[in-house]
């Protein structure tokens, strides 16, 4: 899509709801190196949602639709669960059809958007919680990675069911007291990046949310080798505070502390030569960008 | 672009809205021509050719212009799966794979579908069920996928027998169900499945079922148009719903996501959305009346006892009537083609002046005769059955059996005065 199919026609500009004027004026569609820094000086492509106050789910969602490379392009399929309340709200297609199918939905999906536009890039990412893709999901999600479809998949780990109401899920951590786990989870948190990995995955990766520019980092890798190199994992911790008895403030405190040595969510990676070397490549280009931005800034100046 | 000329005819029969396809007279990657439905079956030479139904899946989807299939081996379609294989590798789809079950396969065509192809597959008996959450997912989402079912029995103990209980299941999806009777039915109704089940004033999935083994496994002549035709392809940008390409400007879809919300705003927001799709499911009547010359054929509807079927139970009551006339016994057929939508007027027509009403099927339900019991007037007169299941055969001589066993206890009650 191009950014001329979102503009608004004369007639009908007055009519058109507020946000969508703000999403014409400032949204940053086809911007190169967008990024989360763009939050606050440019329109998000998410409008209100309905999550809890301070959950952490929707900083990541904030941080991930202003790091996507190329949303004018991109189409999000999604599971049942929390994220299904953010979706109606955001500014790409996506899509929702059932609980668990989605690496399936996007396999096809993919597919039908390389066979119809041969010539530009349609980036297809997944994003759904921990019950949708590690439980009710797990199939389609490996034989997605097997199949090396040319997808990324964004799994937000809150290590339980959250929209249901906080029952055990394969991502809770051991011993971890929950609905239909009355006597603490029994067996060890799955350890989904080592099984994206040895599935086939070019690149997996776990982290929390607490810092932007990592999360735009891994974005933006996942969804660049995706399209070039083969299948992407990310994991992301965003914990359901309303569900392990936090406030709403401190869902920030819990990811930071989670990822101090020795916690769950020390943040570790695998990736193929092949991706490093994309990666490397990219970070190269963007530099020589900024610094080619710089010096045009520079001669501006002087003249 | 080859643009082909067009071959003079004396007058083009237009059974259906004639597509107005980009690609409509031009040729694809493998020599067919993109041509309108109707000049494939009314304005072009049909030549018989000796086929099985699987292999004649096949030549409907090399004349279909398919762009994903997703095949998943399960008996009796997957010969037909595996031959829409051969298509793929020869060009004639851009895309075919194997899933890993049929509810991931359902979920793929899905995919397919919401970015724009035309998309079909096949699946049979217990698939058919482990498939069953995609399909209302299928139609509530606009999605007009075609799925041929090869019926099998969904029992356990395990069978692969054919049996058309897995149709009964389809009945409330919000998808179109046709019923082939033939290998020419097969082949008649993919093809013109897809052109109906398009059409945007519908636009809903399609089940085109066939009796597994039946139809799938035995040969028959079927009169095929030239394989150097296909038809336009689909155009995503007539859906009624968003293509989800990123090809239109994304809109936020609501203020407050339904899922969560207990108002009446919401309910009534589902309601009229299932609402919609069973009126789309209605809406198709007068493109598959005009397509499939009615939902319904008829013969002798005159007589006083009446056959009532679908599938190969018409087959087989054909047999049973050519039969029941050397014994003096006259009766008349009715063959129901579409399942849903149902043809209730039709039906209630055609028995109007009829008796005695048989529903011979291939399941245990009966399935096929609660539909028409439930639609008729004086619905006494409706016998549910002979039916077999499990995979038995059913003889044409137990259909006459049955009839003349429902005649003679009758006739023995009117002739005791007892009633």
């Amino acid at each position: 899509m191009s950014k001329e199919k979102i503009a608004l026609c004369d007639e009908f500009a007055s009519i058109m709801p507020p946000e969508y004027q703000e999403l014409v004026e400032s949204a940053t569609y086809g911007k190169q190196d967008r990024g989360w820094k763009d939050i606050g000086s440019s329109k998000e492509l998410i409008e209100q949602h309905s999550l809890c106050a301070g959950c952490p789910e929707s900083i990541a969602f904030r941080y991930i639709l202003a790091s996507l490379p190329n949303p004018e392009d991109t189409v999000f399929v999604g599971s049942t669960g929390c994220t299904s309340l953010v979706f109606p709200h955001v500014a790409v297609h996506n899509i929702h059809s059932l609980f668990g199918n989605q690496n399936a939905i996007a396999s096809g999906l993919k597919r039908t958007l390389k066979a119809r536009f041969p010539d530009v890039e349609k980036d297809v990412v997944v994003l759904a919680g921990d019950g949708a893709t590690v439980d009710i999901g797990l199939d389609m999600t490996m034989q997605s990675w097997f199949r090396q479809e040319k997808f990324t998949t964004i799994c937000f780990d809150n290590e339980l069911y959250a929209n249901t109401g906080g029952q055990e899920s394969g991502l809770m951590q051991k011993g971890f007291v929950a609905k239909m786990a009355p006597k603490g989870k029994a067996f060890d948190k799955v350890r989904l990046v080592e099984i994206a990995k040895e599935a086939g995955c070019a690149y997996a990766t776990m982290l929390t949310v607490s810092k932007p520019n990592r999360v735009e980092e891994v974005i933006q890798n996942a969804v660049h080798i995706a399209r070039e190199i083969g299948p992407t994992f990310v994991q992301l911790y965003t914990p359901c505070i309303l569900e392990i008895g936090k406030q709403s403030m401190e869902g920030l405190d819990e990811m930071k502390d989670s990822e101090k040595i020795g916690g769950r969510f020390v943040a570790r990676s695998y990736i193929t030569d092949e991706a490093q070397a994309l990666v490397d490549r990219l970070k190269v280009e963007k530099k020589e960008r900024k610094k080619a931005a710089k010096q045009r800034a520079k001669e501006l100046a002087v003249a | 672009m080859t643009q082909v000329a067009e071959t003079p005819q004396k007058e083009k029969i237009t059974k259906i809205i004639r597509s107005t396809h980009e690609k409509l007279g031009q040729v694809n990657g493998v020599g067919q021509t993109y041509t309108d439905i109707n000049d494939i079956f009314y304005g072009s030479e049909q030549k018989p050719v000796f086929f099985t139904g699987s292999e004649v899946i096949k030549e409907a989807i090399r004349r279909a212009s398919v762009g994903t299939s997703v095949a998943y081996p399960i008996t009796p379609q997957s010969e037909a799966a595996a031959l829409i294989g051969e298509l793929y590798a020869e060009g004639y789809l851009d895309e075919y794979f194997r899933g890993e079950s049929e509810f991931a396969v359902m979920g793929q065509c899905a995919g397919a579908s919401f970015g724009g192809h035309r998309v079909f597959t096949t699946t049979a008996g217990p698939g058919t069920l482990r498939a069953m959450e995609n399909f209302p997912m299928w139609a509530g989402s606009r999605l007009p996928i075609q799925v041929c079912v090869t019926c099998r029995g969904v029992n356990s103990p395990l069978s692969i027998q054919p049996d058309t209980l897995e149709m009964h299941y389809l009945l409330e999806t919000g998808m179109l169900v046709w019923h082939a009777e033939t290998a020419q039915d097969l082949f008649d109704f993919i093809l013109k499945g897809f052109i109906v089940a398009e059409q945007p004033d519908v636009h809903v999935p399609i089940a085109t079922c066939c009796d597994g083994f039946f139809v799938t496994h035995t040969k028959d002549t079927v009169e095929l148009p030239s394989d150097k035709l296909t038809l336009t392809p689909y155009d995503p940008y007539k859906s009624p719903v968003t293509c989800m390409d990123m090809e239109s400007a994304p809109i936020r879809m609501m203020r407050d996501p339904f899922v969560m919300k207990s108002n009446y705003i919401s309910y009534a927001t589902h309601a009229s959305w299932q609402q919609e799709v069973h009126a789309a499911v209605e809406r198709s009547r007068k493109h598959t009346i005009r397509l499939l010359d009615g939902l319904i054929d008829t013969m002798n509807i005159d007589r006083k006892i009446l056959i009532v079927g679908s599938g190969t139970a018409v087959s087989q009551s054909r047999e049973a009537i050519r039969l029941m006339e050397q014994q003096g016994i006259e009766v008349g057929l009715v063959k129901i083609k579409t399942i849903r939508p149902f043809p209730t007027e039709e039906i209630r027509e055609a028995t109007a002046n009829a008796e005695h009403i048989f529903v011979p099927e291939f399941n245990v339900a009966g399935w096929l005769a609660r539909e028409i019991k439930a639609v008729l007037p004086d619905n006494g007169r409706v016998y549910t059955g002979p039916h077999v299941a499990g995979g038995m055969t059913m003889p044409s001589e137990v259909i006459v059996e049955e009839i003349k066993r429902v005649i003679g206890h009758r006739t023995a009650v009117v002739i005791g005065g007892l009633k």
